[in-house]
């Protein structure tokens, strides 16, 4: 069966596209900003998940990529006078080719020295970009304000970045879907089962690797240069976050490691989630430590994630979440 | 300005054997069971706190602090291995990670709530040592001692006593010393409660150094992963050695190129050596 005939894959799709026309009809400003964040971690779960969830190795700093990703694209903006769209290209194309370098070296690593290496790769990145002058140091860079006047002033330009970042999602969503069923993709969970059988079967790991990485990293560099155009500036403590790429994973944990669905659902689940605890009077102190708890309940008792556990339970619901 | 290297060369190795415990905790965690604790920073956090507490409520004098400091950490790393470690135990490493990481959480969170983030220190100065033309804190150099002292403890624990040799087997091969009566869950809960117990140490001794937030166990258990890289993961006495290396290049570089790049050079050696030796400077090959 073809695959844009499934359910599986028209429901994220339908999904996120109907949500991002009922914010463009109803055009409020604080919707938008939710839907913003909403989508930005839905995109940026994602693309962790391309990674994560197929060849199973953990990235600790995939946030770097949104920040390095961010930071060259709003250079481009800010310094080079480029549009969004081409800058915000040059970001996720920055991205795709730090990944690669870093990849041909770092995916020779399995498992835990993987993740302690992506790790380092984060803090070493944060640290070289406060150092980095054609970067603003450690102060960042600032959005001059006529960049905005291209796009019909500064509230035209949130609208404009609102629905790339939509269309970017939607993208990510189709990728991902793409290369879970194609036959790369099968390569990769075979890697994920066992990377020594699955080099004996004839996949190409390395390189299958390494293509994976620099998917899974283009597009954290376009949501990148997205949201720090929208916020009009960027300094290196917002960019590289180490607690963002954490929420990352929790987001594709909570959903569903190695599903299409997953990260959708876990994004959407943990915003709120993180959004409720915040407010709530009782909570509010404590919401990290809640957050922490519901982590480990997770892992422990739920690995499979929230999608995956469904799928397993109700086998006929599978066709509609891949 | 060779007086000026010395003497920050001095400071930076005298710093790096507190590194080393910190890291050995790390470092014999997964020596033992293959598990990165990724709590590790927030109980050297506690461990300053421990003590700090301690010495400002009780009067207690800080060094003395530190031996409660250890019982508590022994016994805070019994109830995190039994509640969230064990049972991830034989997962994939995903899990032990985000397990251990939620653990993290938690008590940043908790503790966050309960101290807030505003720094603290210890108010207890031992007055500064002069050797030749070389001045440090006193506090350097006892914490330096303390540091040798808890290694030399570890070794003769792991290498002369009954349950120290079964964590030696236990790392080398679970099943065969489950085979050969060694009760395996046990000796596991074992080696946790002493990791945290050196990061609770080590974090004692940091106290007595520097001021402290809740969330500055964070750079240190970074400084842990890069020793634990540096020494061989799973190496407890290289451990120290990739302590003092870390240590030395904290006083040496700051002399050749602004502060800030030193955590530049510290991760790019990091990935560096990941990459040409991943079993550390000193393990087999």
């Amino acid at each position: 069966m073809k695959a844009w005939l499934k359910p599986g894959f028209w429901l994220p799709l339908v999904l996120v596209l109907g949500w991002g026309l009922v914010v463009l009809l109803l055009r409020q400003d604080t919707m938008r900003e939710s839907a913003f964040v909403l989508l930005m971690s839905v995109g940026l779960a994602s693309s962790l998940n391309i990674l994560l969830g197929y060849t199973g190795y953990v990235s600790f700093g995939h946030i770097v990529f949104f920040g390095l990703g961010g930071y060259t694209g709003f250079y481009l903006i800010s310094e080079q006078g480029w549009p969004l769209i081409p800058a915000a290209l040059g970001g996720g194309l920055l991205s795709a080719f730090i990944a690669l370098l870093v990849g041909l070296a770092v995916l020779r690593l399995r498992g835990a020295y993987f993740a302690l290496a992506t790790i380092g790769i984060n803090e070493a990145a944060r640290a070289f970009v406060s150092n980095f002058q054609p970067y603003g140091g450690a102060t960042g860079l600032f959005v001059n304000f006529s960049a905005y006047e291209k796009y019909g002033g500064a509230g035209e330009a949130l609208w404009t970045t609102f629905m790339l970042l939509w269309i970017t999602v939607m993208v990510v969503l189709v990728v991902s879907f793409l290369v879970k069923h194609s036959r790369f993709g099968l390569g990769l969970m075979a890697i994920r089962e066992d990377e020594d059988a699955a080099m004996v079967m004839g996949v190409k790991a390395p390189r299958a690797k390494t293509i994976t990485y620099v998917i899974s990293a283009f597009f954290p560099g376009v949501i990148g240069t997205l949201y720090f155009f929208k916020n009009g500036n960027i300094e290196p403590g917002d960019a590289f976050q180490l607690h963002m790429s954490i929420e990352m994973l929790v987001m594709v944990m909570l959903g569903g490691m190695g599903t299409v669905m997953g990260p959708l659902a876990g994004a959407v689940g943990y915003q709120w989630l993180r959004g409720y605890l915040l407010t709530s009077p009782l909570f509010k102190n404590l919401h990290l430590a809640l957050a922490g708890v519901i982590l480990l309940l997770i892992v422990l008792f739920v690995p499979a994630g929230a999608v995956g556990w469904v799928r397993g339970r109700f086998p006929r619901l599978k066709r509609f979440l891949e | 300005m060779l007086d000026q290297l010395i003497s920050s060369l001095t400071d930076g190795l005298l710093l790096g054997f507190v590194y080393g415990v910190a890291a050995m905790g790390l470092t014999l965690i997964w020596g033992v069971m293959t598990v990165i604790n990724l709590a590790h920073g927030p109980v050297i956090a506690l461990g300053m706190f421990g003590t700090y507490l301690l010495f400002t409520h009780l009067g207690l004098n800080p060094y003395l602090a530190l031996i409660p400091v250890a019982g508590s950490g022994l016994l805070l790393g019994f109830i995190i291995y039994v509640i969230a470690v064990h049972r991830v135990i034989n997962a994939p490493h995903l899990s032990s990670l985000l397990a251990t990481f939620a653990v993290n959480m938690i008590i940043i969170g908790v503790c966050t709530a309960i101290f807030s983030t505003s720094p603290q220190n210890i108010d207890y100065s031992l007055g500064s040592v002069e050797l030749g033309f070389l001045t440090f804190p006193a506090s350097r150099l006892v914490g330096a001692f303390g540091a040798v002292l808890v290694t030399a403890g570890l070794y003769l624990f792991l290498y002369f006593t009954r349950p120290g040799k079964a964590i030696r087997a236990v790392a080398n091969n679970r099943m065969a010393s489950e085979l050969m009566g060694i009760p395996s869950s046990r000796v596991l809960a074992l080696s946790f409660g002493l990791g945290t117990m050196l990061a609770a140490v080590a974090g004692g001794l940091i106290a007595t150094f520097f001021p402290f937030t809740i969330l500055s166990g964070g750079p240190y258990e970074l400084k842990s992963f890069v020793i634990c890289v540096l020494g061989g993961l799973g190496n407890p006495l290289g451990a120290l050695v990739g302590g003092l290396i870390l240590g030395g290049l904290e006083g040496l570089v700051p002399a050749f190129m602004p502060v800030s790049w030193v955590p530049v050079v510290e991760f790019g050696l990091f990935v560096l050596v990941l990459l040409v030796r991943p079993s550390g400077l000193f393990g087999a090959k």
